[in-house]
């Protein structure tokens, strides 16, 4: 199997969007580009109200990803995990369609007998060690998230020790919403070292919108741009962008 | 649990005892007797089979059980008991109650206490013996290629006459090389600023001494600013720890590169024998080195060979 390049959005918030487009479409949006959306809803001490779970588990169901809320505390090991079981799904959905061509009928890992089910793991785990990841982190910084901030800052540092213990490269970018003039506002371009953010994190200010559907819509567009440039300099395109997830 | 959906969970998580889950590929049925655990990946119930008591895994995902059985497979080739629990089935199962599969494997089930209680039951004496035992597993697993991962207490168990140690859960279970597939943050290095994610004997070390140190502070603290001086302080200021501080700290800076050279260390330390240096011991680890070296080629030959046959067979199977 060739090697290529995943893409995830992770997006963290605390609530509901009130602002632009519905975030649940344009995470249907990107999971056409074959753009996967995790979210992970970051609670403080009650429980996350109805509205706003719904929205949670709507953008991840639509994203083709991985929702979790769960409190600030557990916020690193969440990450990591989400970040991880999603990397597995999709390369289990990739690994998934190859074993249709394969075999040429409706078979997935689940269909095959157990006993043969072990290799098809060991090469998606084989995958999941060396693929490519792209990660545009999301997150939203409105009032009620800025107590959290640093908690967030120490989730990513987290999440980047997880992923750069594997073999396959790494490139990180983050995004903050509400941005200080616009909807959105990168804080982060693409980079294999997500520890740049320290300098950059606590500058943020908060403000009363939340975008959540502009900031998705952004993010779907800096993948994009991303990729121009790198047929512009001739480097490889991915693959598993091609058919949806 | 964690990332799992939350009917599916409850239903996992509490499956009365008398339910019978019977396997759609190999006919097998296990009634449940008491539920064992469960965690992040699923839960395990205690069931009675034609085989007579066993334990079983149920989860969400079709990939966690596979892994797992991928892990325990491997380990019923290695001799040596104290490695995971032997595997006795893997299939699928028809809920009807909530109209889905659910995945599982059965395995040996292992009557024992775990780590902790152990200790405290029949004495403090006991921590260093069974952290022997346990360096001794682990040197095992490491010379087959492989890190256990997800150390901690609760995936100890001490079992049998004369009590001897199991490892349990599989699930962080990694190739040696390979990014640590699942831990627990207070024996994760990496929680501590003290090292990588990467699969290396030193990051199962780094544990175990964590567990000593839990062992003898039972509360769970959290990381401070600067982890290393907060644990040195933390075993400076007890007895036991103190007495094997040479070892403890030279395992969090992971200076360790087999388990057999800590487990040595330890025996030492037990002893009060500070551990020789100098010019008496280079010689012979000069030595030990080049056969080492003419070992490793050999060694490099036969992994080749079998990769490669191996790769030759998956070809066919999947075709
Ligand atoms: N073979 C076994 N015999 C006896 N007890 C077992 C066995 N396997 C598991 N258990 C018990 O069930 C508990 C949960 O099992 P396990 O750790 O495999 O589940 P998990 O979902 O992977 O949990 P986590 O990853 O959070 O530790 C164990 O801590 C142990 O107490
Ligand atoms: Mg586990």
């Amino acid at each position: 199997m060739r090697k290529g390049t995943l893409r995830q959005i992770l997006l963290i918030t605390d609530g509901c969007s009130n602002h632009g487009e519905d975030p649940i479409a344009m995470a249907a949006l990107a999971k056409e580009q074959g753009i996967t959306v995790n979210v992970i809803g970051v609670l403080d001490q009650d429980v996350m109200d109805e509205h706003g779970l719904r929205e949670v588990e709507g953008i991840a169901t639509a994203g083709g990803g991985i929702s979790q809320v769960v409190y600030a505390k557990q916020l690193s090991q969440t990450v990591q995990m989400v970040t991880r079981k999603a990397m597995t799904q999709t390369l289990q959905g990739v690994v998934n369609r190859e074993l249709k061509q394969i075999l040429g009928s409706n078979i997935s890992m689940e269909d095959l007998p157990p006993e043969k089910r072990g290799e098809v793991m060991e090469i998606v785990d084989e995958l999941g060690e060396t693929v490519e990841l792209e990660v545009l982190i999301l997150i939203d910084t409105s009032g009620s998230m800025k107590t959290k901030l640093p908690t967030v800052k120490e989730a990513l540092f987290d999440l980047s020790l997880s992923l750069n213990a594997r073999m396959g490269d790494n490139l990180f970018s983050v995004f903050v919403f509400p941005g200080k003039q616009e909807d959105v506002e990168k804080i982060l371009d693409w980079t294999p070292k997500l520890e740049a953010l320290s300098s950059v994190f606590p500058k943020l200010t908060s403000g009363g919108l939340t975008p959540t559907g502009p900031a998705l819509r952004q993010a779907i567009s800096h993948f994009q741009k991303k990729r121009s440039l790198r047929s512009l300099i001739g480097r490889d395109e991915s693959y598993f962008e091609e058919s949806s997830m | 649990m964690g990332v799992m959906n939350p009917i599916l969970k409850n239903r996992l998580c509490k499956l009365p005892a008398g339910t019978v889950i019977v396997g759609k590929w190999h006919k097998q049925a296990y009634k449940i007797v008491k539920p064992l655990g469960n965690g992040a990946n699923g839960a395990v119930y205690l069931a009675e089979s034609k085989k007579g008591l066993v334990a079983i895994k149920v989860s969400d995902s079709s990939t966690t059980i596979t892994s797992e059985v991928n892990v325990l497979k491997r380990f019923s080739k290695v001799q040596g008991a104290a490695l995971g629990p032997s595997l006795l089935d893997m299939d699928d199962w028809w809920d009807q109650k909530i109209n889905r599969t659910i995945p599982f494997y059965v395995m040996e089930y292992i009557k024992g206490e775990d780590f902790f209680s152990f200790i405290r039951k029949r004495g403090k004496e006991w921590l260093v013996i069974l952290v022997l035992q346990l360096l001794s597993a682990l040197e095992q697993l490491h010379e087959e290629g492989w890190v256990f991962g997800d150390l901690k207490p609760e995936n100890v168990l001490v079992a049998g006459n004369p009590p001897t140690i199991r490892l349990l859960d599989v699930g962080g279970t990694t190739l040696q090389g390979r990014a640590v597939k699942e831990f627990t943050e207070f024996y994760d290095r990496g929680y501590w600023g003290l090292g990588s994610r990467k699969a290396d004997p030193a990051y199962d070390l780094f544990a175990v001494a964590m567990m000593m140190i839990h062992a003898c502070y039972p509360t769970k603290f959290e990381r401070k600013e600067n982890g290393r001086k907060q644990l040195f302080t933390m075993i400076q200021a007890d007895a036991t720890l103190r007495k094997y501080e040479h070892v403890l700290m030279k395992a969090i800076d992971g200076s360790y590169v087999r388990a057999m050279d800590m487990k040595r260390e330890l025996v030492a330390a037990i002893h009060h024998d500070v551990p020789r240096a100098g010019i008496k011991q280079s010689p012979s680890r000069k030595q030990h080195h080049k056969k080492k070296r003419s070992g490793m080629i050999e060694t490099a030959f036969i992994v080749v060979t079998l990769l490669c046959m191996y790769a030759l067979y998956l070809y066919g199977q999947i075709l």
